[in-house]
């Protein structure tokens, strides 16, 4: 944009208050009111019509499954609220789950318990440093987001698929399976994992410097950067959070399955990601931000899907039904703002 | 140059222009550098057959980045492409008994369709382009796997629907005269209609053309439908291509497309841009992957089809890196 010369600056301060406090004012329940809503709709819909819905089995079918879609989720919800998007989650899984069998399939040193666990580090730390070269583009090159992490979700599945030669990994591995499969009091052991996932970053977000800071970022660089605010440094951190969540992610997935598939792992999370945090009332220019909104987003998500699951609905169609609950959500996002 | 820019010529400006021409010909450089590498180390590099083979395959990635071109001169972006692509070749195999005219013309409207409901939602709705197409890229796929029930569909080799993938005329393959004729009526397109000059001015300045009375939605809406329009046109020749329409295909083609535009020097973020460097940037890609086909068949190196999103994904990095450390002074001067 150029100004022409001479013309004061219009003081863009004056107004700006007004919408700053509305937003302050706001009570965190407010932004969720809409989502909950929802959710509780879909809930009792799903009660009235789909048979069998209230049993303890259909509770930990749709809970096991949303798992992995919150974890990313979460990631993602940080990435967009410093302004950005981060859409290689999926690729990154594919990655952490084409690298953890190789672990525990041929152990190094012989020995199967530090195959293991090596197993659950690496792969997950592989994925954050692929989050953290996303990071470096946006931050050191200046690169948009969107084209940043277009990179990777397309050659990190290439990367998956080169690693593995293509070839589907089958393994048998309790020790490494329990972080799909284990079920402590019963409770499938990844939904545990989630609800600390979202439990450690609403606390982050809500009550650390780092949370702040993610918002200040989202919502005015260039004011933050003034404010002294590493701004480089914690869109980098945001990247690498995402990108190890999504290792984590990666790593459920394969062990719900008890195989590894390079070409599917965490197909299309990156668009069930950035639903669940659209519906969940995060803003997608940034500054804003509710985790656990987030967490009711791909809860609707789920509830929609299964809801068309259980009228056998194809899954091409629901496709459909996705990239149209995405534009809504999107939408109402905007008209609120 | 986008028309809204003062008329001052700073320094900056000066370096930024000619930072385009570097990079402009640094472009045709590299490709030029790359045919004379292939024509003397291969045998056959340069006969017609490697040259159309080339030529027809590309064809297809050359129509996606043109109409990619003006959606991205408007500073918008197109990630439904590939799937776009997918699904009209689903529709194109689906109308092929009825002949080839009615089943292009038919998958290419549809494909239009999807690119007026992207138009549509982006200028009127205002809802960020990336996730709308992203959106769309979910959709159109959906559609595709729905109307094939989710398996290629084979093509009617009766009624010369496969003429238009496989046909030539003295050798050269309907694909590449297709593909010339297309990038030439961009050229004019862009620079000598209103049309071109209010794409540019949009991606220039969005709030300065409209208070300057540009038609500005119906300019956006009219982009991602040509836009859609030919990623269907490059779908129906896939499908007459290969012989089927095939809904999972067209994974990656919107990278493909980008790095070809962004490595033709036209700025993501709008305004400027060029179409004849579009296709120089497809011509770079296709013949780097020929190069490559060349040295697997003689043993040199070994890489399989998986490298194939990796080399496109490292490609587009090395574009974008270089053409930010080459433009960083005209951001600089857009940016203000």
């Amino acid at each position: 944009m150029t100004r022409p010369e001479g013309t004061p600056t219009p003081a863009t301060g004056a107004p700006a208050v007004t919408p700053a406090r509305r937003a302050a004012r706001r009570s965190p329940f407010g932004t969720l009111l809409g989502p909950l809503v929802a959710l509780a709709l879909l809930l009792v819909f799903n009660a009235v019509f789909t048979p069998n819905f209230l049993t303890v089995q259909t509770l930990n079918v749709n809970l096991t499954q949303v798992a992995t879609i919150v974890i990313v989720a979460v990631g993602m919800t940080l990435v967009i609220a410093t302004g950005g998007i981060d859409l290689s989650v999926g690729a990154l899984m594919a990655i952490s789950g084409a690298i953890a069998p190789m672990l525990f399939l041929h152990p190094p040193l012989g020995s199967p318990a530090l195959g293991v666990t090596l197993a659950f580090i690496l792969p997950v730390l592989a994925a954050g440093a692929f989050g953290l070269f996303n990071g470096t583009l946006v931050t050191r090159f200046g690169i948009q987001p969107f084209i940043a992490t277009l990179i990777l979700f397309i050659a990190g599945r290439g990367i998956a698929q080169v690693f593995t030669n293509g070839q589907l990994q089958t393994f048998n591995n309790a020790a490494f399976q329990y972080v799909g499969l284990g079920r402590p009091l019963g409770i499938p052991f990844q939904v545990i994992l989630m609800v600390l996932v979202v439990a450690l970053f609403a606390w982050i977000m809500a009550r650390t410097v780092f949370g702040r800071q993610v918002l200040a970022v989202g919502g005015n660089e260039a004011a933050a950067r003034l404010a002294g605010i590493p701004t480089s440094r914690v869109k980098l951190a945001v990247y690498g959070i995402s990108g190890l969540l999504a290792g984590l992610a990666g790593l459920i997935v394969i062990s719900i399955n008890s195989s590894s598939d390079a070409n599917q792992v965490g197909l299309n999370m990156e668009l069930d990601a950035i639903a669940a945090v659209a519906v969940g009332g995060t803003a997608l220019t940034g500054g804003r931000a509710t985790v656990v909104g987030t967490l009711v987003g791909a809860l609707i998500i789920q509830l929609i899907r299964y809801s068309l699951l259980a009228r056998g609905v194809p899954d091409s169609a629901a496709l459909v039904v996705k990239a149209v609950i995405i534009l809504v959500a999107v939408y109402i996002q905007r008209a609120r703002r | 140059m986008s028309a809204v820019n003062s008329p001052r010529v700073t320094s900056d400006e000066r370096r930024a222009r000619f930072a385009a021409v570097v990079q402009r010909y640094g472009v045709l450089i590299a490709l030029a550098l790359l045919v004379l590498f292939g024509a003397l180390r291969y045998e056959g590099f340069l006969s017609p057959y490697n040259v159309f083979t080339v030529l027809g395959y590309n064809s297809m990635f050359g129509l996606v980045a043109l109409g990619m071109a003006f959606v991205i001169m408007t500073g918008g972006i197109d990630l439904s492409v590939g799937s776009v692509a997918a699904f009209a070749s689903v529709v194109g195999a689906l109308l092929s008994p009825y002949g080839l005219w009615p089943a292009l013309l038919g998958a290419v409207a549809a494909a239009a369709l999807l690119g007026l409901v992207n138009g549509l939602v982006i200028a009127y709705l205002k809802i960020l382009p990336f996730i709308t197409t992203l959106a769309m890229l979910l959709a159109a796929r959906g559609l595709a796997l729905m109307l094939a029930k989710d398996q290629s569909v084979s093509v009617d080799y009766d009624h010369g629907f496969t003429t238009l993938g496989q046909g030539n005329v003295g050798g050269v393959p309907f694909t590449a005269i297709l593909l010339g004729v297309a990038f030439a009526v961009g050229m004019v397109v862009l620079r000598y209609t209103r049309f071109g000059r209010h794409v540019l001015a949009i991606g220039g300045n969005e709030e300065a053309s409209r208070l300057m009375g540009l038609p500005v939605e119906r300019t956006l809406v009219t982009t991602y439908v040509l836009s859609g329009a030919l990623a269907g046109l490059a779908g129906v020749i896939l499908a007459s291509q290969f012989g089927a329409g095939q809904p999972t295909e067209g994974l990656g083609w919107e990278l493909t497309a980008i790095a070809a535009v962004v490595v033709g020097g036209t700025l993501l973020t709008g305004g400027s841009g060029s179409v004849g460097s579009t296709l120089v940037g497809v011509l770079l890609l296709g013949i780097i992957f020929n190069i490559l086909n060349f040295e697997n068949g003689r043993g040199t190196i070994s890489l399989s089809a998986y490298w194939q999103s990796v080399i496109r994904g490292a490609f587009l990095l090395v574009v974008v890196v270089l053409q930010n450390q080459l433009g960083r002074a005209r951001s600089a001067t857009r940016r203000d």
